[in-house]
């Protein structure tokens, strides 16, 4: 078993993309930054000083502290406080939990639905084919963040009061479904270019049911350009959802993400307390780039002709 | 001053220049929220009947220091008990040119005391209102009325033909957001006229050029904004895009004072802060409480007002702009009670309150909050609800623009709610008319949102209401006020300090019930 | 050429039928419009009589019809919001929100393309690298971040510009315009950048990729093999070989920006549609939301139509692939 374990490993790390991965310092900076904001928000309750969504801890008196090294500062919040005394670091553990989870699930949610879409479209072709790229074509020229904003509206009319509670899925409804589009026409193009091949044909005389020719034949060679398209869309996720929640949209106030940070810290503009701004939107700044920066590393690894 | 002087000198050269004919100015402000409507008697919120003040004129009038002067009316006498004889103004035109006479009097207070009003509490007391002759009008009370002139002052003058005219002889009714003519249109005897008004964005009004009295101020035109966002208010007045901002952020106060091209004129509000709780249903709209209504025990409201840290909001959030307090009125206010304490600050204290009333897990409710209408009003909501948290509450926040809260809380459809009152006749009747007595339909409790309803309260408010006798009237208020502490029938938080923050060549004078009275205002 | 007009034509329809559809669909199922309308003093006679007066008591497909002839005339109703027509409140922001596209999109190209022609000739060198990587911030840069640090900077610190709003507009007409006055072009400066941002990087990422293309085609090579001057063959050849599919995106592009003015709006308060937009969708403001989506998805066809067809015009060659390609 150990053995065999070692063996893919070894396997892995001579692989192509390992070795691409090996011989790119910015990809792998991106990985370790990327690995690291993965890491502090998974550990958030264990690594954050404080919790910043437990309102019995929160305490006004400690409100606008500035960072530990400037004067008045208090070493118990590193980064300092917003204006309800929440330690900035702990909710920028928090909200980068929000902003990861979000992103992870809203891209899963378009990643099925689209891949599912993209594969009957094109497998299938004729009136369904045309009906799924006519309603893609429709959507795509409406920008995500229009889409995500008139579900979250919508939500909002449906659901009077429970918005609040509510808000993690709403989000995820309403990024995911604003990006599903891309996945779809990839897919269809592949699957269209897979399904006149010889071996699908001969699967398909066999009498193999079409739902396992799609999953075993025509899904591992469309997984490539999923992943690139996918990786960058938890860069794009993470982005709308903090627009969002900037916009005041987003996840409730008193669990602020760090769109909402930065929105809170917007009004502390003139008043010098640029740390509530600040830090938040270098974490989310930061976050994206290495995601971004992986993704491109990604498309031009799996995609020898540029290489 | 020779400085000084050339300044004005050459301000005044190129204010010449820029408006060769005539001699305008422009005078643009903010504050962060909009008007609601321009239909006088469908909302009964300060900032709005500022607005209106513009346009409609009343009977009667403060002067700089509160006490009542002609307006529409020029003089008037007490004829009876219950009779109080009005002669009005000679001459006087509405803006569309129709002339102002009794009928329109009589027809304004009918209007008000309609049925969807929401300013019936300025005609407490008025029962009817009988055309004499045309400039003659006479007021008919229940009583004595001994604030009637006072409530006077917020009860505006329509014209009875524009009314009828535009199909808006019935007040908005505002809860339903209803749309009448009289929203966005408005006709009165006033010195400015509305010109334009997009929500949200702008609302521009011109000088009245057949005004009936003379401006003491100089604006001819006025551009009033609503920004919603602190730091965007701050930056408007920095820039010089508005002249003047009404509620300027507390943490910008310093910025705004050491800025050599603004000045900050200092004064409180005749305004307190609170928070109202829904102590009629049997069963909260918005809690996991089912069966009981917890706000009915005295016990727990008790517990939520000790567990209140009314400094901390002070010394935080409100940056010292604020005074705590725990009644009603605030000292500005005829009958305020010295003697009543702000209530004393202890978690333990509200936790033993909160078990003995059988809540020891505490429980779920929702706090409905304004986010721009008062000072930092959605910050204390939200710093409310950490500190009910550590007693075990489970406090949501709701927060959203005025325009939509009142419609939300004068429906009752609240079980926790923020409001701040200013009592705009200066003196305590019209608070506990408002806020304490049971809500009646008929003007008392109009903003009783939480339906408190004490029989011995309302039996107090009666007395004062038709009291003359001053010293036995003093201490009847004060009797109410501390049945209204003791019962904490609001969960009051205090009283705002509103700076005023302006260019520096801008003259105003600063006004406890926190009203820009535009006719008093230069702009050098 | 009619059959290919024609063709357009009908898609351009269908897709705002649809769009048309979604908005009706918000208009009638969300919420109650009879009890939104008649507030609490209705009696169940009342509520009948609305009901009838708004034909909700009517075959879906006749309620469709009225929605669909309702919205060509402009009426999308009354905002729950502010009380007044939906269309007035569009009409009065429309002039802020276009003039702001306008110039972000005139701004992304007028930056964009030279940029990207520089870094599609000079692949290698370090101005044409850092171009590349600033992009990929500027990517990763969120719009309102982007607007947040101008205004700390440029109205803040330096005091230069405004910090929100559109300053003193003058009105033509109906049209309120921002243009004519100082105080409008200085409020004009920062949401143009930071809306125009993120398309310069798209723009300069795509030019200079079709650059890197056209210039690897054998027309090239044989041009340079003539001996024809590097000049002759970067600006004459290649660039202009490079523009058709850089206008078809970035006209396309138009109808994204006025949309992604939403941000932009909010941040620096600009009295468009798209402040009331998101004011609209905090507050479940159904007509506004309809209308608005309505409108946006006329702007996108309109210019998707005008693109195809002078894409039609301009590159014959394209005549016979697009008729195969509608052909199945």
């Amino acid at each position: 078993m150990a053995n065999r374990l070692a063996a893919a490993l070894s396997e892995a790390w001579d692989s192509d993309l390992a070795w691409s991965f090996r011989h790119s310092p910015w990809a792998m900076a991106a990985a370790a930054v990327f690995l690291a904001c993965v890491g502090a928000a998974m550990l958030a309750p264990w690594v954050s000083p404080h919790n910043p969504f437990d309102l019995a801890q929160l305490d006004l008196s400690n409100s606008l502290k500035p960072p530990a090294w400037i004067d008045g500062g208090d070493p118990s919040f590193p980064l300092g406080t917003d204006d309800q005394g929440r330690d900035i670091l702990s909710t920028i553990f928090y909200g980068a939990r929000i902003s990861l989870e979000v992103g992870v699930a809203a891209v899963l949610f378009s990643t099925v639905l689209g891949v599912a879409l993209g594969l009957v479209a094109g497998y299938v072709g004729g009136r369904i084919d045309a009906f799924i790229m006519r309603v893609a074509d429709v959507q795509l020229s409406f920008p995500a963040i229009l889409v995500a904003l008139l579900i979250d509206g919508v939500a909002r009319a449906v659901l009077p009061g429970a918005h609040d509670s509510l808000a993690f899925w709403v989000l995820v409804l309403a990024i995911g479904v604003s990006g599903w589009v891309q996945y779809a026409r990839t897919v269809r193009g592949s699957t269209m270019v897979e399904k006149n091949k010889e071996y699908v044909q001969a699967a398909r005389l066999f009498g193999i049911h079409p739902l396992a020719i799609m999953a075993r034949h025509v899904l591992p060679n469309v997984l490539g350009p999923v992943l690139v398209i996918a990786t960058i869309h938890i860069a794009t996720a993470i982005i709308t959802e903090a627009t969002l929640s900037f916009l005041g949209v987003g996840v409730p106030p008193t669990e602020p993400s760090l769109g909402t940070l930065i929105r809170i810290g917007n009004d502390f503009m003139f008043s010098g307390e640029w740390w509530v701004t600040l830090f938040p939107g270098l974490a989310l700044v930061i976050m994206v780039l290495a995601i971004n920066l992986l993704g491109d590393w990604l498309r031009d690894a799996l995609n020898p002709r540029l290489r | 001053m020779r400085k000084g002087v050339s300044l004005c000198i050459s301000a005044l050269f190129a204010t010449m220049l820029v408006a060769a004919p005539g001699y305008a100015s422009t005078f643009r402000w903010a504050s962060q929220g909009d008007i609601l409507t321009f239909d006088p008697y469908a909302q009964n919120e300060s900032f709005n009947n500022t607005f209106n003040s513009y346009v409609y004129e009343s009977l009667v009038q403060y002067d700089k220091k509160f006490a009542v002067v002609p307006q529409l009316a020029v003089k008037w006498e007490q004829i009876a008990p219950t009779q109080w004889r009005f002669h009005l103004r000679p001459n006087v035109k509405f803006q569309e040119g129709e002339p102002f006479t009794a009928d329109d009097v009589v027809f304004s207070i009918h209007r008000q005391l309609s049925k969807r009003s929401m300013t019936k509490s300025y005609l407490v007391g008025v029962v009817d209102a009988k055309k004499v002759d045309d400039l003659t009008v006479d007021l008919i009370t229940d009583g004595p009325a001994p604030v009637l002139l006072r409530q006077l002052t917020d009860v505006r003058i329509m014209s009875k033909s524009w009314c009828e005219k535009h199909n808006v002889v019935e007040v908005q009714d505002y809860v339903a957001k209803e749309e009448t003519y009289a929203v966005s249109h408005a006709n009165g005897t006033g010195p400015y006229i509305l010109k334009s008004r997009e929500p949200d964005v702008k609302t521009v009004m011109e000088a009245n050029p057949h005004w009936w009295g003379k401006p003491e101020g100089n604006v001819t035109e006025i551009v009033y904004t609503p920004i919603k966002s602190a730091a965007t208010r701050t930056a408007a007045l920095l820039s010089g895009e508005v002249d003047f901002v009404l509620d300027p952020p507390p943490q910008d106060l310093p910025k705004l004072k050491s800025d050599p091209n603004i000045k900050v004129v200092e004064g409180t509000e005749s305004r307190t802060v609170f928070i109202g709780m829904d102590q009629k249903r049997d069963e909260l709209l918005y809690s996991n409480v089912k069966g009981k209504n917890p706000f009915k025990d005295l016990r727990v409201r008790q517990a939520l007002n000790m567990a209140v840290d009314r400094e901390a909001i002070k010394r935080t959030l409100m940056r010292g702009q604020s005074i705590p307090t725990g009644e009603l009125i605030t000292p500005e206010v005829y009958g305020y009670d010295p003697t009543i304490k702000v209530p004393p600050f202890s978690v333990a204290k509200a936790k033993a309150l909160l078990k003995e009333a059988g809540y020891a897990k505490g429980f779920e409710v929702t706090l409905d909050c304004p986010n721009d209408r008062y000072i930092n009003d959605a910050l204390i909501c939200q710093a409310l609800t950490s500190m009910w948290a550590k007693i075990g509450l489970k406090v949501k926040l709701d927060a959203m623009p005025k325009a939509q809260y009142f419609a939300k809380i004068n429906k009752l459809d609240t079980s926790l709610y923020m409001l701040g009152w200013a009592v705009a006749t200066f003196d305590a009747q019209d608070a506990l008319i408002n806020l304490v007595h049971t809500r009646d339909g008929k003007g008392s409790g109009e903003y009783n949102d939480g339906s408190y309803s004490n029989p011995k309260m309302d039996a107090l408010i009666e007395k004062i209401k038709g009291e003359t006798d001053v010293p036995k009237r003093l201490a009847l208020i004060h009797d109410a006020l501390r049945m209204h502490a003791q019962d904490v029938a609001h969960v009051m938080l205090h009283q705002q300090i509103i700076p005023w923050a302006m260019r520096k060549n801008i003259a105003v004078t600063h006004s406890a019930d926190n009203r820009l009275r535009m006719w008093w205002v230069h702009v050098n | 050429m009619t059959a290919f007009v024609i063709r357009r034509l009908l898609q351009a329809i269908v897709v705002m039928l649809v769009v048309a559809f979604v908005a009706f669909s918000l208009f009638q199922y969300v919420g109650d419009p009879v009890q939104l309308m008649m507030g609490q003093f209705a009696t169940p006679a009342d509520r009948i009589r609305l009901t009838h007066e708004l034909g909700l008591d009517q075959p879906f497909y006749v309620q469709f019809f009225h929605f669909v002839v309702n919205a060509l005339h402009g009426q999308f109703g009354v905002s729950l919001r502010i009380g007044k027509p939906v269309s007035v409140l569009l009409a009065q922001r429309l002039p802020a929100t276009l003039e702001l596209s306008i110039c972000a999109a005139l701004l992304a190209l007028a930056a964009g393309i030279p940029a990207g022609v520089y870094a599609g000739l000079r692949p290698n060198s370090w101005l044409a690298r850092t171009a590349m990587s600033a992009s990929l911030l500027g990517v990763s840069l969120p719009t309102f971040l982007i607007g947040i640090l101008l205004i700390l900077v440029f109205a803040v610190k330096l005091g230069w510009l405004p910090a929100f709003g559109r300053g003193d507009v003058v009105h033509l007409g109906g049209w309120s315009t921002g243009l004519l006055t100082r105080s409008g072009l200085l409020s004009l400066i920062m949401p143009t950048i930071t809306l125009g941002l993120f398309q310069l990087t798209l723009i300069m990422r795509l030019v200079r990729s079709e650059m890197l293309e056209v210039l690897r085609a054998d027309y090239i090579k044989f041009a340079r093999a003539r001996g024809l001057s590097d000049r002759a063959v970067n600006f004459g050849h290649a660039l202009k070989n490079t523009l058709v599919p850089v206008i078809t995106i970035t006209g396309l592009q138009l109808g994204s920006i006025i949309a992604f003015s939403i941000i932009t709006e909010q941040v620096f308060q600009w009295p468009g549609m798209g402040l009331l937009f998101v004011q609209a969708v905090s507050y479940a403001d159904i007509p506004v939301m309809a209308a608005y989506l309505c409108l946006i998805a006329l702007v996108f066809v309109v210019i998707n139509l005008i693109v195809d067809l002078l894409y039609y015009v301009v590159d014959p060659r394209l005549r016979i692939d697009r008729a195969g390609a509608s052909g199945h």
